[in-house]
């Protein structure tokens, strides 16, 4: 195991009350500086609104270092402007927008050039539909809108909240490879509920478990637990891996602290 | 046929005083969810700021020509700093607490009439305005006022100026995003409280502009034309679909017209009714309203 470098972000006893009601407990987690951290856990367990409360989209007590400097007391915008790009569970595209609008509406003078290139480079599709409303899009489009979004601007983090929930088998793999792309450059925090998605993409994985972290570690050695990953996921008892649609030509490092082979 | 002109003239006039209030109402609402009781005050303040230029006061303002255009500046601009003055002071600290937020626009919307007729008296002052405007001209066999073909004008001028705003302006582009999710507009990396400001200045200008032309359309100032004209503005921000410019540009003509041609001939009042009659029955077909988008 290589010694770890210090944590991009890092999560200590994030709560959350939202209408008198704890939903978050005092969540701790870390994204590593490099690669993908999956966040893990059954429904309602607390996933987006942790990601909501370090974003601070909702109110949140706790502490949020983002590469060592306390947040927790910013306002989303200013947060989000020291670099990080976000991909919301519900997409977050605005509908009567045109694709390019979206677009435009995401570049942020303080990052540099918008990397328009990358983004057209990763989703052509974005670029023929540019004058398309965005509320006109398919699920999979709209999706890959949300992610062009957190890739327009050189970000420190980029946080994807289930990016390929209800997409078709194909269209995840589209989004998954925009994603591992992504991973190559900027650490990624990712909500995901498709197994086969985390097994390709993520190093690290944080579980939470009634609004509380339950476990944090590699990913693929949670993944190869059946029992731990039964007990923490509530997935099938005899591979895990199997839920969710499969994604195709997966590479599987052997050693999960390896790079992931891209 | 004559009538007829002269309803549908003076209906159109009526209308673009609504659209000038309705317009700043319904972007408010649409991006910040703020029901603005208080912004038929910002017509008042407008109108006020207006007569107060006109009637001699102001160095190079007056009641006629270009001394009358700079007396309507002014009082835009002195209504636009009040609502900016508004959002800042009362708004902004309430965002959190909608049903305070309510209450205190009510306030105000109360307050500034009472503190109007206070220091300048409850009765109307009169607004003559230039010459140029107080005549008439002939169409049709009607002989319609002046004041009326300025104020539509003045409507479709603000209405092409808010579109091209919206439509090719960044700001107008955070506007336009704002109105439909505004948290993800802040999880972009944008302070979307300058666009509220922003908002609110616009909204002010247009409906001081409003009290400015509303003056030279009633022959009058007072300290409860704003409260009065706000009731239908409200009215056509929902018929019109909340947060919608076209909608409330349609709604304005349609309110307009409806008020003036049911008062003329049915009962006087009967037309004020027939309106919100209309508005019933269209929420009950389309209850977004005309429009349930920003366009």
């Amino acid at each position: 195991m290589s010694p770890a470098p210090a944590p991009l972000l890092a999560v200590r006893d994030l709560r959350v009350v939202i209408g008198g009601r704890h939903i978050l407990h005092g969540v701790d987690l870390e994204v590593a500086a490099r690669g993908t951290t999956a966040l893990l856990g059954r429904n309602g367990a607390g996933k987006t609104t942790t990601v909501r409360g370090v974003l601070g989209l909702v109110p949140r007590t706790g502490s949020v270092l983002l590469a060592g400097e306390e947040t927790v007391r910013l306002a989303t915008h200013a947060l989000v402007r020291r670099g990080i790009g976000y991909a919301p569970e519900d997409r977050g595209v605005f509908a009567a927008l045109t694709v390019a609008e979206n677009l435009r509406l995401a570049e942020r003078s303080e990052a540099g050039e918008p990397a328009y290139d990358l983004v057209h480079e990763l989703f052509p599709e974005l670029r023929r539909r540019a004058r398309q409303a965005a509320g006109t899009l398919s699920g999979g489009q709209q999706q890959m809108l949300a992610i062009a979004r957190t890739l327009l601007n050189g970000n420190r983090l980029i946080i994807a909240d289930e990016p390929t929930k209800g997409l078709a088998p194909k269209v995840v793999t589209e989004v998954a490879r925009a994603l591992e792309r992504a991973a190559e450059a900027v650490p990624v925090l990712l909500v995901e509920q498709n197994l086969a998605v985390v097994r390709r993409l993520a190093r690290h994985c944080v579980v939470l478990a009634d609004g509380r972290t339950a476990h944090q570690g590699p990913a693929l050695d949670l993944l190869a637990d059946a029992e731990a990953a039964r007990r923490l996921l509530g997935v099938g008892r005899r591979d895990p891996a199997r839920t969710g649609p499969p994604v195709p030509t997966a590479a599987r490092p052997a050693d999960p602290t390896t790079e992931a082979d891209t | 046929m004559a009538t007829v002109v002269l309803l549908t003239f003076t209906g159109l006039g009526l209308g673009a005083l609504y659209f000038l209030i309705a317009s700043g109402l319904s972007l408010i609402f649409g991006l910040m969810d703020v029901l603005n009781f208080a912004h038929g005050a910002l017509l008042s303040v407008g109108a006020y700021g207006t007569w107060w230029a006109a009637s001699g006061r102001l160095p190079g303002a007056g009641p006629g020509g270009a001394g009358f255009v700079l007396a309507a500046v002014f009082g835009t601009a002195v209504g636009t700093v009040a609502a900016v003055l508004l959002e800042v002071a009362v708004i902004r600290p309430l965002y959190t607490r909608p049903r305070e937020q309510i209450l205190a626009t009510v306030g105000v919307g109360l307050a500034v009439p009472a503190l109007l007729s206070a220091i300048w008296g409850a009765d109307p002052r009169p607004l003559a305005g230039p010459k140029a405007l107080s005549g008439t001209f002939g169409l049709l066999g009607a002989e319609v006022p002046l004041n009326r073909p300025v104020l539509i004008a003045a409507a479709v001028l603000v209405l092409a100026a808010l579109k091209a705003f919206l439509g090719r302006t960044r700001h107008g582009l955070v506007v336009r995003a704002g109105v439909e999710d505004r948290a993800m507009v802040t999880a972009l990396g944008i302070d979307v409280r300058k666009a509220f400001t922003l908002v609110f200045a616009i909204g002010g200008a247009a409906a001081a502009l409003g009290g400015a032309l509303g003056g030279l359309y009633f022959g009058s100032v007072d300290p409860g034309q704003g409260t009065s004209l706000l009731i239908f503005a409200f009215v056509v921000v929902v018929t019109g679909g909340m947060g919608s410019l076209t909608g409330a540009a349609l709604a304005s003509v349609a309110v307009g017209l409806v008020q003036q041609f049911a008062n003329y001939y049915t009962t006087a009042g009967l037309g004020d009714v027939a309106v919100v009659v209309l508005l019933a029955a269209l929420l009950l077909i389309r209850p977004r309203g005309l429009t349930g988008r920003l366009a």
